[in-house]
């Protein structure tokens, strides 16, 4: 008893707090542990259940506490805190509604495996179960969209269940926890005694190292391969495996292919890397997955965003699969070899045997569909010639980026929101380190944006952070902006305003005939809004105007601003893979030429008095088996821009 | 397509039984039975899984049941030498005049008779599956007025056993316990 007390007094000194106050009640030994954890900011909203926790939180200033203005906004921005750093990031909300609030971040954290710990009030233990005021089942709801939660029945097992939550959260796969405690259990009084012994969980132990005869096996297919590819995922930048993967790929001679989260895995200015695969990834890139004879999978995990449709996905390809999670391993996609460990450790193994490759006809023909790319892109700098696409004097969304990336010198944190600024960003916000692009890939949340940002600027508070949301997706989650102006949070909106649900938009364009149901917005004046804040802000609706609009943004060091970027509202983003299409069977934007024939085409056919046959579908925009209606007809319609 | 027979030690916590059965609903597992019980250590139930899967999904299975937090140790055991036994109770209609032949059929089945009225017999027979499915078909004709069946339970044979070393129960954590599935 005498040792362990010792340790508790170690234990005690090491966080920086007393050592003599040993009778705590629940909520303070709530407080204690999350100290314990390194945990210097609670985003939250309080209640009736959650208190004495809030009361608590006074005698501990060295928790800063954020105010949201929503509960989703808190576990949001936990989300964003935890995106930019791979610190655990806390929400904290009531019971009741209070919890169902935070349910949508929770299943977003989950889906990207980003660790988060929601800590909620409960109704007293003796409440329990007969729907007393403001009672919710929230371990319950939360059950299948958490990594692990937790009830807490007696303080007793508070201060494990709290260190038990932090462990689950950060390491293997990591993923939301939520512990749920209700508010007897606050008020009640117990002694504190922090565990210090290790963490010892039966049923939880993640993997490591990879067994040396999956290695030998990976190896031999590397050995073997002509046309490999690495499919890089967002398992690269949590395991902090970069520098391994970037060996990997140098000694061996293969190129990179990135998933959306995967960007930062490895600088997109690496010549070995391709940017990004699948649904709205580059054509050369799908077209090298497709083509390819290996597939080394590394911290990925087969979305159908990235596969397309699967029984024609790399068809001829050996497939080596690394996944710190054994239910990955053929979930998707049988593999040849399967590979359950930690990315660091299992890249090292690689790094030692592998061989250099001479892979020079592949990087040929990868050159050669780069090229083709090429002589569609629609994005280019302000001085350059621009693709007859282009429409005189109208922005373009795509600009938007590219040019932000430009004038923030790539170097920015960007948090996005979900639609086609998503994919722009994807595409033209070419990232240099991990986790500097932080975005909703599993569930697509709008309202992401702008409390993750807010989470991730206050996680870095030494980085630029840029929130880059569709107008759609803003207005879910804008009332966060007085969160930023309490907590003066140097976030900068880009607010991508095309006055439509884009991205849905562009679904009904290609697949149901142009009928713009609900897609449509009347939105407010969000630099008048932003005013009312008292956020600076200012409108830019030329391509000439970014550059200032950008520095002057840049120039403001405390607090939020908001530039409103009014942009062409029937703007695509291209290449697409139509849902459940074959990866490469992608609709492009067409070249050039394609495009002015394609004019030419349409100029006589306004002269003809009835057009006999159905138009014409540029070259390589068939998509066959697509999951929606109407596709194929549809694609001729409209062009470019 | 297999019969799979999978035992899960998981440990004794509240919700552990709706961890795994909202997996199986969750990623769509078909399950035929599933029986949940007690150990020989307070701080663990086992519990086992009868699914008519390939073994793709079997493995699938076994990978999710892992995933969960509770979840010790999980065996297949059609691959091992193993014993697999159900329970079934059957209310079987039995006047004076076919009573007898009731019984005969219990008889043959090693069947027991553990409740005797003027107008039904309830029976209790154990084995395998297949033992009570015949046993069911052949008092049919008389009239089953209700049954019930446990599920199916298994033990892997002599040194097969599900591995539970390195498990230390908690403190403060086994205070909690008290045997909430
Ligand atoms: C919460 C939520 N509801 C609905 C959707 C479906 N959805 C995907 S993109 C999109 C349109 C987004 O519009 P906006 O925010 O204006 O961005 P844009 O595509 O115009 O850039 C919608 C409605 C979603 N992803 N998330
Ligand atoms: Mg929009």
């Amino acid at each position: 008893m005498s040792d362990e007390t010792t340790a508790t007094d170690q234990a005690n000194e090491e966080a920086g707090t007393s050592t003599d106050a040993v009778v705590l009640t629940g909520a303070e030994i709530v407080c204690e542990c999350l100290l314990r954890e390194g945990v210097d900011i609670v985003f939250g909203y309080p209640g009736g259940a959650i208190l004495p926790t809030y009361d608590a939180l006074t005698k501990y200033p060295q928790l800063h506490h954020v105010l949201t203005r929503h509960e989703q906004g808190a576990s949001h921005m936990a989300d964003g805190y935890a995106r930019a750093t791979g610190k655990v990031g806390v929400a904290m909300a009531t019971s009741g509604p209070g919890a169902t609030n935070l349910v949508t971040g929770i299943a977003t954290a989950m889906m990207d495996s980003s660790p988060i710990v929601c800590i909620t009030g409960q109704v007293p233990t003796g409440a329990i179960g007969s729907d007393a005021f403001q009672e919710t089942d929230v371990t319950g709801i939360t059950l299948p969209i958490t990594k692990h939660n937790y009830l807490v029945t007696s303080i007793e097992e508070l201060p494990e269940v709290m260190r038990e939550a932090f462990h689950i959260a950060r390491t293997g796969r990591p993923g939301p926890v939520l512990v749920d405690i209700p508010k007897d259990v606050q008020i009640q009084e117990a002694e504190f005694v922090y565990p210090t012994e290790p963490i010892e969980l039966p049923g939880y132990s993640p993997p490591r190292a990879a067994r040396a005869r999956q290695v030998d096996a990976a190896l031999e297919l590397i050995r073997k391969s002509k046309r490999p590819i690495i499919l890089a995922g967002h398992g690269i930048s949590m395991a902090g495996a970069n520098r391994e993967l970037a060996q990997l790929a140098e000694k061996a001679q293969i190129p990179i292919a990135l998933t959306l989260l995967g960007k930062g895995a490895i600088s997109e200015h690496h010549p070995l890397c391709l940017g990004m695969m699948g649904m709205h990834g580059g054509a050369e890139v799908n077209h090298a997955i497709q083509q390819a004879d290996l597939l080394i999978a590394l911290g990925m995990r087969f979305d159908d965003r990235v596969t397309g449709n699967l029984a024609t996905y790399a068809r001829d390809s050996r497939k080596i699969h690394v996944d710190i999670d054994p239910s990955e391993i053929n979930k998707n996609v049988t593999v040849d070899v399967g590979i359950v460990g930690d990315l660091g450790e299992v890249l090292s193994q690689l790094l030692d045997r592998v061989e250099r490759r001479p892979n020079e006809a592949w990087f040929d023909r990868i050159a050669e569909w780069r090229a083709d790319s090429e002589l569609r892109e629609i994005v280019r700098p302000a001085d350059a010639p621009q693709h007859p696409a282009v429409p005189e004097g109208k922005l373009l969304g795509a600009q938007v980026i590219r040019d932000l990336f430009e004038f923030t010198d790539g170097e920015a944190i960007t948090v996005t929101d979900v639609g086609q600024h998503q994919m722009w960003e994807a595409q033209y916000y070419h990232h240099e380190r991990p986790h500097s692009l932080i975005t909703s890939g599993g569930l697509g949340t709008m309202g992401f944006g702008l409390p993750a940002a807010i989470g991730a600027k206050m996680s870095r508070p030494d980085q630029e952070v840029w929130a880059i949301v569709g107008d759609g997706g803003f207005q879910m989650t804008m009332m966060e902006l007085a969160t930023a102006v309490q907590e003066q949070v140097n976030v900068h909106i880009a607010i991508i305003n095309n006055g439509f649900l884009g991205m849905v938009r562009q679904w009904q364009e290609f697949f149901y005939e142009e009928r713009y149901n609900q897609t449509p917005m009347v939105n407010p004046d969000f630099c008048k809004l932003a005013e009312a804040y008292g956020i600076p802000t200012v409108r830019v609706s030329e391509r000439g105007q970014i550059e200032e609009a950008v520095k002057a943004s840049r120039s403001q060091t405390a607090g939020p601003t908001l530039i409103d970027f009014v942009v062409e509202k029937e703007e695509i983003v291209f290449p697409m893979v139509p849902a459940g299409a074959d990866l490469d069977d992608m609709i492009r934007r067409p070249t050039p030429e394609e495009f002015e024939q394609q004019r030419r085409e349409r100029a006589v056919a306004a002269k003809a008095p009835e057009p006999q046959t159905p138009e014409s579908t540029p070259p390589e925009s068939k998509p066959s088996e697509s999951e929606e209606p109407a596709a194929a007809a549809a694609l001729g319609s409209r062009f470019g821009v | 397509m297999a019969k799979h027979i999978l035992a899960a030690l998981v440990e004794n916590r509240p919700g552990v039984l709706a961890r795994v059965a909202n997996l199986f609903r969750r990623r769509s597992f078909n399950i035929d039975s599933l029986s949940v019980g007690r150990t020989q250590r307070d701080e663990m139930s086992r519990m086992t899984i009868v699914m008519e899967s390939d073994s793709a999904e079997a493995d699938r299975l076994v990978k999710n049941l892992y995933k969960l937090v509770d979840v010790v140790h999980v065996d297949h055991l059609h691959s091992q030498p193993s014993v697999v036994r159900e329970m079934a109770l059957v209310k079987v209609k039995a006047s004076s005049e076919n009573r007898r032949e009731v019984i005969q059929l219990c008889d043959i089945f090693r069947a027991r008779i553990i409740d005797v009225s003027a107008e039904s017999l309830v029976v209790e027979i154990t084995g395998e599956e297949e033992k009570l499915e015949n046993f069911t078909e052949l008092v049919r004709p008389f009239g089953i007025v209700e049954m019930v069946r446990t599920g199916m339970i298994a033990l892997g044979r002599g040194g097969h056993t599900l591995k539970d070393e390195g498990f230390k129960p908690n403190r403060s954590r086994a205070a909690a316990r008290r045997n909430v599935l």
